[in-house]
């Protein structure tokens, strides 16, 4: 028996609750009054209003991405070098501050940024002038490397803790000193990893929607807000239009992924094969 | 002296992680002892959100309802996602490009869209159940996420155990129960994990998939126009605390064990 | 492994148990409703239930927009909805609203001539009013020394950096149009723009765009001026007495939260005695004690006593009533004041 039989069930699932529902969406974003039009999709391109806020998400979501991968990979790291009993129990207290409800987490980031919030409290109480915190970019930025962190983690995690062991000894007998070692062999043998935590941050967090309102304070409108406003907002007069934006991310996410496949191989791992 | 400096700078960065993590969640305790409605104004200790909480009937429904998705929905997912994942892992390239990439789709499409999308399916399929629904929308998306989290696993593995143990006489399932998953179980915990973490938090799908029921997430959203309750709070303490005594006990019993059985091994090789 | 699913054990029948502490028999009738969140006093829920053997299922909603998506489903459950004015003339427009047998809800008698046949519900045939206010400008009196009297205050930039406005594209555009004096259902396009220029220019003296958050914002002192809802300002100021609400004397935006049937409602006798419950006198002066908005209810405000009565918050004059405006559903001219919304909100100075 072939093993792409396991399968199966997933292939009937997903044709039915996920490919189903998608072609509902699509159809809305091509169609006006039951029939095939390209006017949605032009519209959506054709306000600069539009294409600058899918530019701002990305560039965001980018560098939110970029941050998350900077201090999760060396916890991964440090947590896949413990015990394993040690390990098991840090790797759990990372993922437990998401078991609290989200917004109620924001609201708190809210309350520690404020003007007259704790943060400042304590800069005061150092002789620190007070700082602007709340409603600014960076506060956005925050609240997204925050929600986001322990999904850049786990990935990695679970990757490192099977590291082939024996290259990196391997490497260490050939004279390779630790910061060769983890550049040559570790950290090539973690991509895999690495580009599963990075679809789980970077995708997600262009579309996020409350965190740039309770945090950004409303100044800084993103994707996942736009779409919110032609879906809810507007009603549904107005879903052909959001479809078309949300099939416009749709394609871009996906040739971009499609484009971090081709990249990889070339870089020739392990024949080219993206998971 | 390296060595320790090494230690040092490691436990410290790890414990800032923790901190980064873990300070708003103590915020948000500190002020389910607040006399005030208003989280962030202090306005002296009282206990009269706990005494709210308990009798507060809607809260323990909704309660009810997020707890036993996240469970379900985690379980079917991580199941379904991980039979998934290897079956994508032995497809042909492109065949399996069209899988990965329909797969990500959840991921991909904004909550809302995924949640409306949903919300049109189900009243065309004409399923009612308020509760069915939202288990259904909460397995779908979290499925990539544990497809995504073990297929790098089975990359790391090598292809040729199952053959070999099917060429022992295994049959595929046993072949996959003892050989295959093993192997990757890291990944299918971390799915798991994800799936539990995600399901426990989702608003905007739930809410637009199911009609007549809510989990604690719609419930958060709704008062907020009011004001959140410090009941919320509240009972986020009560379940934190619980979490991480749970936890705690659970693990630190095979930190001693593990420490008792390095005892061990030293004592027999002195 | 084993203690894995232990633990997974636990929390579901934990969960289970929770979820089955409150359901009706069997053989009672289910209400379905579909409420803002925090928005009834829940003891008059029981005390409904008890009363009458009809079983509540209570959920909530966070928008009136997004309560209207769900009741545009063929599929919709509800039996009792709270959607606000403007919505309400989109929903009798789509035909999606019960017409009310009022023979079912003598308690309608109790609601102030004032508060009923109004533009938004000739003759009352679908919606009952809730709950009502006014929106104006909530301060705070450390910060402000200038007489709050007029919107032009939101625009002064002694106040830069200290301003609230709302998140929401009527509200906020609301207010940028009278200011400017322009009606708040204006369909000219001019006026749009006029106000889309306002908001730009005001944009930099702006904290923040916020919905509920502002609350908790100016009662922590965070603020100096914001735009809220009367009921929310009676709140805040009990919270921090620092705070007072004024309507600039030139009128502003009153609104009403209305109680409906939606049309695939199954249970509607049932649907208009808990609405003729909540129109009791005394169930509604202890809800609106509770929830704090002004009550339509003319014996439940007698009953709340002149506390209330006397409030001008909480009960504005009538003159000041004559100069309001409420919403009316714009139908497809919304997409103008969303394009100038979304050019205020994506503005970057």
């Amino acid at each position: 028996m072939k093993r792409t039989v396991f399968a199966y069930p997933y292939i009937v699932w997903m044709l039915i609750f996920i490919l189903a529902p998608m072609l509902l969406i699509v159809w809305y974003a091509f169609s006006k009054g039951g029939s095939f039009t390209l006017g949605n999709l032009i519209t959506a391109f054709s306000d600069p209003v539009y294409m600058r806020v899918l530019l701002r998400s990305v560039w965001i979501a980018l560098k939110a991405t970029a941050i998350c991968l900077l201090l999760g990979y060396p916890i991964a790291y440090l947590l896949s070098a413990m015990k394993k009993s040690t390990a098991s129990l840090l790797y759990v207290l990372f993922i437990v501050p998401m078991w609290m409800n989200f917004l109620l987490r924001t609201y708190a980031w809210q309350v520690l940024l404020d003007k007259s919030g704790i943060l400042n409290t304590l800069l005061a109480f150092l002789h620190l002038p007070a700082q602007n915190m709340l409603y600014t970019e960076s506060a956005i930025m925050l609240g997204t490397v925050y929600n986001f962190l322990p999904f850049m983690i786990l990935p990695i995690y679970t990757v490192l803790i099977k590291l082939d062991a024996s290259l990196v000894e391997a490497a260490h007998d050939l004279g390779a000193n630790g910061i060769i070692t983890f550049f040559k062999v570790i950290l090539p043998q973690s991509i895999p990893g690495i580009i599963s935590g990075i679809t789980m941050v970077f995708i997600p967090a262009i579309t996020t929607f409350a965190i740039s309102r309770l945090l950004g304070g409303g100044k800084f409108m993103l994707y996942g807000d736009l779409i919110e406003n032609q879906f809810i907002t507007l009603g549904k007069d107005a879903w052909p239009v959001g479809s078309a934006l949300s099939f416009i991310l749709l394609v871009l996410v996906l040739a971009s992924m499609a484009v971090m496949r081709q990249a990889e191989r070339n870089a020739g791992e392990e024949g080219g094969i993206l998971w | 002296m390296v060595k320790k400096l090494w230690g040092f700078f490691k436990n410290t960065y790890l414990a800032l992680m923790l901190l980064f993590l873990y300070a708003p969640i103590l915020v948000l305790m500190v002020f389910s002892f607040n006399e005030s409605k208003t989280m962030g104004n202090w306005t002296g200790f009282s206990l009269k959100w706990y005494q709210a909480l308990l009798k507060d009937g809607t809260i323990m429904d909704a309660l009810g309802v997020t707890l036993s998705v996240a469970v379900i929905s985690a379980v079917v997912a991580t199941v379904l996602g991980t039979l998934a994942a290897i079956g994508i892992h032995s497809m042909h390239k492109r065949r399996r490009a069209v899988v990965e990439n329909i797969s990500q789709l959840p991921m991909v499409n904004p909550d809302l869209v995924t949640g409306i999308s949903f919300m049109m399916l189900f009243a065309l399929l004409g399923l009612k159940g308020g509760y069915v629904r939202m288990l259904i929308a909460h397995i779908t998306f979290n499925i990539p996420y544990v497809i995504f989290s073990v297929l790098p696993k089975l990359r790391q593995s090598s292809n040729q155990l199952y053959e070999a143990a099917m060429d022992l006489g295994c049959t595929p399932w046993t072949a996959l129960r003892k050989v295959v998953i093993p192997d990757i179980m890291p990944g299918i915990v971390s799915g798991f994990i994800l799936s539990f973490t995600l399901s426990l938090d989702d608003f905007v799908v739930s809410w637009f998939a199911t009609s007549g029921i809510q989990n604690l997430s719609i419930y958060i959203y709704s008062i907020a126009r009011r004001g959140i309750s410090p009941k919320i709070n509240a009972l986020s303490a009560i379940l934190f605390v619980a979490v991480i005594t749970l936890l705690l006990i659970v693990n630190l019993k095979s930190i001693r064990e593990e420490r008792e059985a390095e005892k061990q091994a030293k004592k027999l090789r002195a | 492994m084993k203690k894995l699913a232990l633990f997974l054990a636990f929390i579901l029948l934990f969960g289970l148990f929770c979820g089955c502490a409150r359901r009706g028999g069997k053989d009672s009738v289910t209400l379905n409703v579909l409420n803002w969140g925090d928005y009834i006093d829940e003891d008059l829920l029981k005390q409904f239930e008890a009363e009458t053997g009809i079983y509540v299922n209570y959920t909530t909603m966070a928008t009136n927009e997004e309560m209207l998506v769900k009741l545009q489903q063929p599929d919709c459950i509800y039996d009792i909805c709270f959607p606000s004015d403007y919505i309400i003339e989109k929903l009798v427009a789509d035909d999606l609203l019960y017409a009310l047998n009022k023979d079912n809800i003598p308690n309608m008698q109790h609601i102030d001539g004032r508060f009923l046949d109004l533009s938004f519900d000739p003759g009352n045939e679908y919606s009952v009013p809730y709950m009502w206010g006014t929106v104006g400008i909530l301060y705070n009196t450390t910060l402000v020394d200038d007489p709050v009297d007029s919107w032009d205050i939101l625009w002064n930039e002694k106040y830069s950096g200290q301003i609230l406005m709302y998140d929401s594209i009527r509200d906020t555009m609301g207010v940028a149009l009278l200011k400017l004096g322009h009606s708040i259902n204006t369909r000219e396009q001019s006026d749009i723009l006029d106000a889309e220029a306002a908001l730009i220019e005001q944009k930099p003296l702006v904290l923040a765009y916020l919905g509920d958050p502002i609350k908790d914002r100016m009662i922590a002192g965070g603020g100096a001026l914001a735009i809220v809802y009367s009921g929310d300002a009676m709140w805040c100021i009990d919270e921090n007495p620092d705070l007072a609400y004024a309507v600039p004397a030139t009128g502003t935006n009153l609104w009403f939260d209305n109680i409906i049937i939606p049309k695939t409602s199954q249970h509607t006798a049932e649907a208009e005695a808990f609405i003729n419950f909540l129109c009791n006198p005394e169930v509604a002066a202890q809800n609106a004690e509770y929830i704090g908005y002004s009550t339509p209810n003319s014996a439940a405000l007698e009953i709340m006593g002149e506390d209330y009565i006397d409030n001008p918050t909480y009960n504005p004059s009538q003159e000041l009533l004559d100069k309001c405006d409420i919403f009316h559903d714009l139908g497809n001219f919304i997409n103008v004041y969303n394009d100038s919304w979304n050019r205020v909100k994506s503005f970057v100075g």
